[in-house]
């Protein structure tokens, strides 16, 4: 197959083999995206850029490459969420608190990459502490989305949190990019930017350096242009970690091996639960074009049902904010951070640095996460919701004896406009619906472009798979891919 | 369930977050929206279902009791807004 002339259009497969016959140099390829990330500054997709230490790992992959030392992933440039800690290299979370950070380490995801021979091109942007669902939480801008609706100039989210990580995949400023998925962080902005996003199993990328929200329920993974590409990310992502017990000792598969082996035979789940009320049509047909896909490859079809879906955001308005007033009672203006000038005493400290460094969502979220916490109220919410939380699990336990596979749309609507839903919170929320279950069970899920609206936007389907079991979620996903023949490119319109 | 202005101050006391007076009542009128929305989750019956505390089953591993790390006051200290001599600085908290 002819590459394109353009080396920022490869995937991240073509890529590795052009740069393994040497028909491309790692420089060279590094070279191309430094530009376009210069020239793609009114998306606003970077926090950090780092040109120079880009290209001078890109000469360390050459020289590798010219003494025929290779690695898996040599000399390939990744855009990194501002959420990795990478050591010398300032990593803000999206937040004013951190905005002057510099990592004393290196995260294990972001060390496993460059293990591997991967280039750094910079930090992506993303939602506060990965809260929200378009990217506009951010304290440093809203990202804008590379797609725009036909005959359209008005700028539309990435989704979010990882909408810096998903714009900068679809908007060709790398070859894939880091990312992770809290309720559906990775695979919510993949789907309305016709990306590639996989979450997997919960344990089965380690958190170690990854700035923490909710730590039973975050998970780093990749967001990519194809489902080999991610499959390629992700096996160079995870590992055991001793450095995050929560971290799996479950051996990493060659994914890219068993990616084309087929659906035939394989059982794929269909929820009723998944379908809403409200939901444009147009996600209900997409749907059903990908069952009758799957069907079509070989795969039987049975109806399954997971009663507890309809709580499981709520749920997670309760676990994650929990969890959240938790991790983020680190940020206290003394050992690292913002710290607000003028105060009286220490707790004067506290409160100001904390107020003038969280943004609203992040100060909202704390809240009900130190009420649904506080005496009196402990066993009402957080109790209750973890009760729920083991049904929501069950319900896939259950489901997953019919079936191997779960197919179900991704989000509830495509890309919207910047600031048209950010003065509702619970609105903004409900993005997550789909997604969030996945979460609150620890399971794999992959978002994969499976058409565009009467509008021209993305849209996506979710591949949901039992634990660990990300080899079929992305053999499901390459079958979808397939079948969807998905090839729009949004138009370079911020390239002036 | 709702909380009241009271409430929306104590609980940003306990988060040490502070609050402009002119923002309680915006404060309570979000938190009373999502929790007004969350309040469904009491239609379900959880009695006899155990809270979930892990996610994925595992024994978490043991690791030997041994410093795999420190001694570097300088990098832990390198992004403090105010230090002095590898010390924190805070302001006065003992009399």
């Amino acid at each position: 197959m002819a590459l394109p002339a353009d080396p920022t259009l490869f995937t991240l497969a073509d890529a590795r083999d052009a740069v393994t016959a040497k028909r491309i140099s790692s420089k060279e390829l590094t070279g191309a995206f430094v530009k376009a990330i210069e020239d793609a500054r009114p998306l606003n997709a970077f926090i950090t850029e780092t040109p120079e230490r880009a290209l001078a790992m890109a000469e360390v992959s050459d020289a590798r490459l010219a003494k025929g030392e290779a690695r898996a992933l040599e000399g390939l440039p990744l855009a990194i969420k501002d959420l990795f800690c990478t050591k010398g290299v300032r990593t803000t979370a999206g937040s004013r608190i951190l905005s002057n950070f510099i990592p004393p380490y290196e995260s294990t995801v972001t060390q496993n990459l460059w293990d591997a021979g991967a280039v750094m091109l910079g930090k992506v942007n993303m939602d506060e502490f990965a809260m929200g669902s378009s990217n506009e939480t951010s304290y440093f801008k809203p990202v804008i989305n590379p797609w725009r609706a036909k005959n359209s100039n008005q700028a539309l989210v990435p989704g979010g949190s990882s909408g810096g990580s998903a714009a900068s995949v679809a908007g060709f400023l790398c070859l894939g990019a880091t990312a992770t998925d809290t309720g559906g962080s990775i695979r919510q902005p993949a789907a309305v930017t016709g990306t590639v996003g996989i979450k997997p199993t919960y344990g089965r990328c380690s958190r170690w350096g990854v700035v923490a929200f909710a730590s039973s329920l975050d998970q780093a993974g990749p967001i990519a242009r194809t489902v080999r590409d991610a499959a390629i990310m992700l096996r160079h992502m995870a590992s055991v970690d001793p450095k995050d017990s929560t971290s799996v000792d479950v051996a990493v598969p060659d994914y890219e091996a068993t990616l084309e082996d087929g659906v035939k035979g394989l059982r794929i789940g269909i929820p009723k639960e998944y379908r809403i009320d409200g939901a444009p049509p147009e996600i209900e047909a997409l749907w059903q074009n990908g069952a009758q896909w799957l069907k079509a490859a070989g795969a039987e079809l049975v109806d399954i049902s997971l009663p507890h879906t309809k709580y499981a955001l709520p749920v997670y308005y309760i676990v994650a904010p929990a969890e959240a007033s938790s991790n983020l009672a680190r940020y206290d203006g003394v050992r690292y951070g913002h710290r607000a000038a003028g105060v009286k005493d220490i707790v004067d400290l506290y409160e100001k640095s904390r107020a003038e460094g969280f943004g609203a969502e992040v100060r909202r979220r704390i809240l009900i996460g130190t009420y649904v916490l506080s005496a009196g109220y402990y066993d009402a919410y957080y109790a209750r919701a973890q009760k729920l939380r083991t049904l929501i699990a069950r319900d896939f336990t259950e489901a997953f004896k019919t079936c191997d596979a779960i197919l179900t749309p991704a989000t509830p609507s495509p890309a919207f406009g910047l600031g048209t839903k950010s003065d509702d919170p619970v609105t903004m929320y409900l993005n997550d619906v789909f997604t969030v279950t996945a979460n609150l069970a620890g399971l794999p899920g992959i978002s994969v472009p499976a058409g565009l609206t009467s509008d021209g936007l993305p849209l996506g389907l979710q591949v949901i798979g039992k634990a660990f079991d990300e080899a079929t979620v992305l053999k499901v996903g390459r079958s979808v891919e397939q079948a969807a023949n998905f090839t729009a490119k949004p138009a370079t319109w911020w390239r002036v | 369930m709702s909380v009241d202005k009271d409430t929306v101050r104590r609980i940003a006391k306990l988060a040490r977050i502070a609050l402009d007076e002119e923002r309680v009542e915006p404060m309570m009128n979000e938190l009373n929206q999502i929790f007004a929305w969350v309040e469904q989750l009491g239609e379900v019956d959880v009695a006899g279902v155990p809270p979930m505390t892990s996610v994925v089953e595992q024994r978490l591993r043991m690791r030997d009791d041994a410093v795999t790390a420190g001694g570097d006051a300088e990098a832990i200290t390198a992004n403090a807004p105010l230090s002095e001599d590898h010390f924190f600085v805070v302001p006065k908290v003992v009399e």
